[in-house]
């Protein structure tokens, strides 16, 4: 099949398109199981190497070719032609200053997850016998949904109160906070609850929901960010996450 | 030229490099992470199945099993006391990470979980054991986000996306590397005591590879570039289970759970291939015997792919036919909880729903068991003697210590890489205390930026992507899985081909400096082509086939003349370099000798290479 794929492009370096512009690109014989990431590469490849984008592991795992397709965030990678048909519409993600066609500044991105101590804390001795930490599986399963994530920013960018405000830390942070606080070993998960307290907190959150079907790892965003708005009101991350839903 | 100057500048955020920079960091020395991707992107990230260590949480477990299955599974070329200390440093090491956060599944005892994994047994291959520490099957995952949180904890210095391209050699000591940074185009200097390459693979070499687009070799073709030698650059391994045509990995932690691979006449083919380890004999067996199903016309529709089939009813048949205990059976709900992202990937890619219908899968290019020589704390040796190039160390799949041989075993390169990462990163930080700063040559990254320039100027007809897809052809068709002296020779014309129109007829679309990825990509397969050809050159070389290099005109395992590994060295210009291959770099074949020494009768001694059956 034939698809033409319309994409917003810019180049800071020459004055002629710096400004922001749509071009079209029309690719022939296109397979509907082939996924957009390949059709870009296509057009890189064949057509017009300046084309810019950022993509590594190409099959959902690396997180760095998050992009708006059609109107809605995902990873290249991770998205089959038969899924958008034969027009594709292909933006940067939102929110995040656009350095050059497809890439975005994730700096802000990350300082955001940096902000909300995404790191396992346990002051405790190591265990006498030099082993590991003991914990059951269903304490594990707790906060296993937000261990999957990779930090892609479609969450984040896919969110109208970060677009509003870029100081709110977003769904991927507190998803990042999320994965320590209800983990049984970790003892920081006050001082984690203290930083989403804050006014650029999870009380940002308007529960949309444009987080959740944005995850490309399915992961509950919306869900675990009202966990951790539970675990604030109540003071306490234990008792929140009910363990009779885990297998 | 920005210059930075750090006591230790770390090359590549996977699993090795952020080991390193964690353990140089934490005994004083002041590090710098510089990487061409976000650390969380890296390719240790994409691992699957488990990290092998030999707790002993479910089975009876000790490292010298671990050794020995290491060893054996090199098909004897691996360093004996480099696997000794790869299994014994397991342990502590996935025990550190567990200190560190990592979420690895429990068992009912509340301890790290295991499961089977190829080639992995106990009692010196009696039977599978349970040794792959897991974490579902995104254990590399976990291990890539501790590792970066524990960085950012740590407060380790990073340069996200500043690519090195050139190492900076003063008097035959390393001072430093020469990195664009991207966002900008700008070249920067990073002068240090030490210089620690953790910069992964090359799979992109070939077509269909599980290798992310982002791995082609930087590291290992600047070393080569710069005289370092490359070694044992013949064995490349090809994964047994990649989705078909697309190359993406499927765990062995599949058959691990009882996945088994099934052919077009519906026969579990591997029981007359590896009639004990049968789906989970080593990677290169496997591989092998895809590809003689194959060439047998019982590939699935005769297109070269097998079935992976972890459906519960196949799976339980077979565990009943081997009188299994039925608590061991499977379920759907446990395929589910094992195996989330394989069964995410074949629902999105494919179509397919493992829990109802068998995977399609073939081999696909996975690891370098070669590449920079290091010792066993990750100095970098330049010679068959072993001396050490002061200030240059490597760790992860871009060095070659050997612990893979010929053949790595599951699971071992996330070993590796926390394994000789930590080493790598303790000895750094003791190396760069008594260490003085080299001065750096005056014109130092002066020769790369021409290189760069003259690449950004390509004014010719060839597009780097269609040059990558001829090299990568070639590499599969001629330098794969069989091999032979026609094959290699062909594939060395085809190279020489490419490299001149590299370098005589290159078409560059981007001449901004902004992002540049048209120019990255062009310069990364310079590197491609570079390691293509040391790869084609040494496996034309070793005349016997060993774990992953089975030359069809020398089908047997030589040890009397190639029991020993290949070092290769270029020279020249770029354009035109000349290759030199030795092979008299010795086995370390250490923990035989002991059992020798010890007055062992043959039929005891555990080490001794010995004909390899699964």
């Amino acid at each position: 099949m034939d698809v033409t794929f319309k994409i917003r492009r810019r180049n800071p370096d020459l004055p002629d398109l710096a400004k922001p512009y749509w071009q079209e690109f029309l690719l022939k014989d296109v397979d509907p199981t082939d996924r957009v990431l390949e059709m870009l590469h296509r057009i890189k490849w064949e057509q017009d190497g300046s084309l810019s984008l950022r993509r590594s592991c190409a099959h959902g795992v690396c997180g760095s070719d998050a992009m708006r397709i059609n109107g809605v965030n995902r990873l290249a990678c991770k998205i089959l032609i038969r899924d958008v048909g034969d027009k594709v519409q292909v933006e940067p993600i939102l929110g995040l200053p656009v350095i050059k066609d497809l890439i975005v500044d994730m700096e802000p991105f990350f300082d955001h997850y940096k902000q909300v101590m995404p790191f396992f804390v346990n002051d405790d001795p190591l265990p006498a016998d030099g082993r590991e930490r003991l914990q059951t599986q269903a304490d594990r399963e707790q906060f296993d949904d937000t261990t999957k994530c990779i930090l892609c920013a479609c969450c984040t960018t896919s969110c109208p109160s970060f677009w509003a405000n870029g100081h709110y830390v977003g769904p991927a942070a507190i998803v990042g906070a999320h994965r320590f606080i209800f983990d049984s070993r970790d003892q920081a998960g006050g001082e984690r609850l203290d930083i989403l307290s804050e006014p650029n907190g999870v009380w940002r959150c308007r529960t949309i929901f444009n987080c959740t079907p944005a995850c490309p790892r399915d992961i509950e965003v919306t869900k675990a960010i009202g966990e951790v708005k539970l675990a604030i009101r109540k003071g306490t991350n234990v008792g929140i996450i009910e363990t009779s839903a885990i297998h | 030229m920005q210059i930075h100057k750090h006591d230790a500048i770390i090359i590549g955020a996977g699993g090795a490099g952020l080991m390193a920079a964690l353990y140089a960091s934490q005994g004083g020395a002041d590090v710098a992470v510089v990487s061409k991707l976000y650390p969380t992107r890296s390719h240790t990230g994409t691992a699957q199945g488990g990290i092998g260590a030999a707790l002993g949480n479910l089975d009876e477990d000790k490292p010298i099993y671990h050794t020995y299955d290491t060893v054996k599974g090199g098909d004897y070329l691996t360093d004996q006391h480099a696997a000794k200390i790869l299994a014994e440093n397991a342990v502590e090491a996935v025990i550190e990470l567990e200190h560190m956060g990592l979420p690895f599944d429990r068992t009912s005892a509340k301890r790290i979980s295991q499961r089977r994994f190829g080639g992995h047994t106990r009692n010196f291959g009696e039977e599978l054991v349970r040794r792959a520490c897991h974490a579902a099957d995104r254990t590399g995952h976990m291990i890539l986000q501790t590792l970066y949180q524990q960085c950012i904890k740590n407060e380790v210095n990073f340069y996200d996306e500043f690519q090195v391209v050139d190492m900076i050699v003063v008097d035959g000591a390393v001072a430093g590397v020469v990195a664009i940074e991207l966002g900008t185009g700008e070249f920067h200097i990073f002068h240090g005591k030490a210089s620690f390459f953790a910069s992964g693979g090359w799979g992109r070499c070939w077509s269909v590879t599980s290798n992310a687009h982002s791995l082609t070799g930087d590291g290992a073709a600047i070393a080569l570039r710069r005289g370092v030698p490359l070694q044992d650059m013949e064995f490349f391994q090809f994964h047994p289970t990649g989705i078909y045509r697309m190359g993406i990995l499927i765990t062995e932690g599949v058959r691990g759970e009882g996945g088994v691979l099934i052919n077009s006449v519906g026969e579990r083919f591997m029981e007359r291939y590896a009639p004990s380890a049968k789906d989970l004999a080593s990677r290169d067996v496997v591989s092998r015997a895809i590809y003689l199903e194959t060439r047998a016309g019982r590939s699935i529709k005769n297109r070269g792919y097998m079935h992976l089939d972890v459906r519960p009813q196949t799976v339980n048949r077979y565990f009943a036919e081997e009188g299994r205990d039925r608590a061991d059976f499977i379920d759907e709900s446990m395929v589910e909880r094992k195996l989330p992202d394989i069964l995410d990937f074949c629902r999105t890619y494919l179509g397919v729903d493992p829990v109802h219908e068998p995977m399609p899968v073939q081999p696909t290019a996975h690891y370098a068991m070669g590449g920079i020589p290091t010792n066993v704390d990750a100095e970098v040796v330049i010679d068959a003697a072993g001396r050490v190039m002061p200030g240059a160390y490597a760790a992860g799949e871009t060095a070659c210590v050997s612990v893979h041989g010929a053949n790595r075993l599951g699971t071992n390169s996330l070993v590796d890489l926390v394994v000789f990462g930590r080493r790598g990163g303790m000895k750094m930080a003791e190396y760069v205390q008594g260490a003085d700063w080299a001065p750096l040559p005056r014109d130092a990254g002066a020769e790369i930026e021409a290189e760069f320039e003259r690449i950004r100027q390509g004014a010719g007809k060839s597009r780097p992507g269609e040059l990558r897809q001829l090299m990568q052809e070639t590499m599969m068709e001629n330098v794969g899985v069989f091999r032979t002296e026609e094959t290699l020779q062909k594939g060395i014309e085809d190279l020489a081909a490419l490299r001149e129109r590299f370098y005589k007829d290159l078409q560059i679309d981007d001449k901004s400096r902004v992002f540049n990825t048209d120019l990255m990509e062009a310069w990364e397969l310079g590197c491609l082509l570079d390691l293509a050809d040391v790869t084609a050159r040494t496996a034309l070389e070793r005349k016997e086939s060993r774990g992953a290099h089975s030359r069809e005109d020398f089908k047997q395992r030589d040890d009397e003349n190639w029991l020993k590994h290949s070092l290769i060295y270029q020279s020249g210009a770029l354009s035109e370099p000349a290759y030199k291959a030795h092979f008299d770099k010795k086995v370390d074949l250490s923990l035989w000798e002991e059992e020798v020494e010890r007055g062992l009768p043959e039929a005891q001694q555990k080490f001794r290479p010995v004909e390899r059956v699964y």
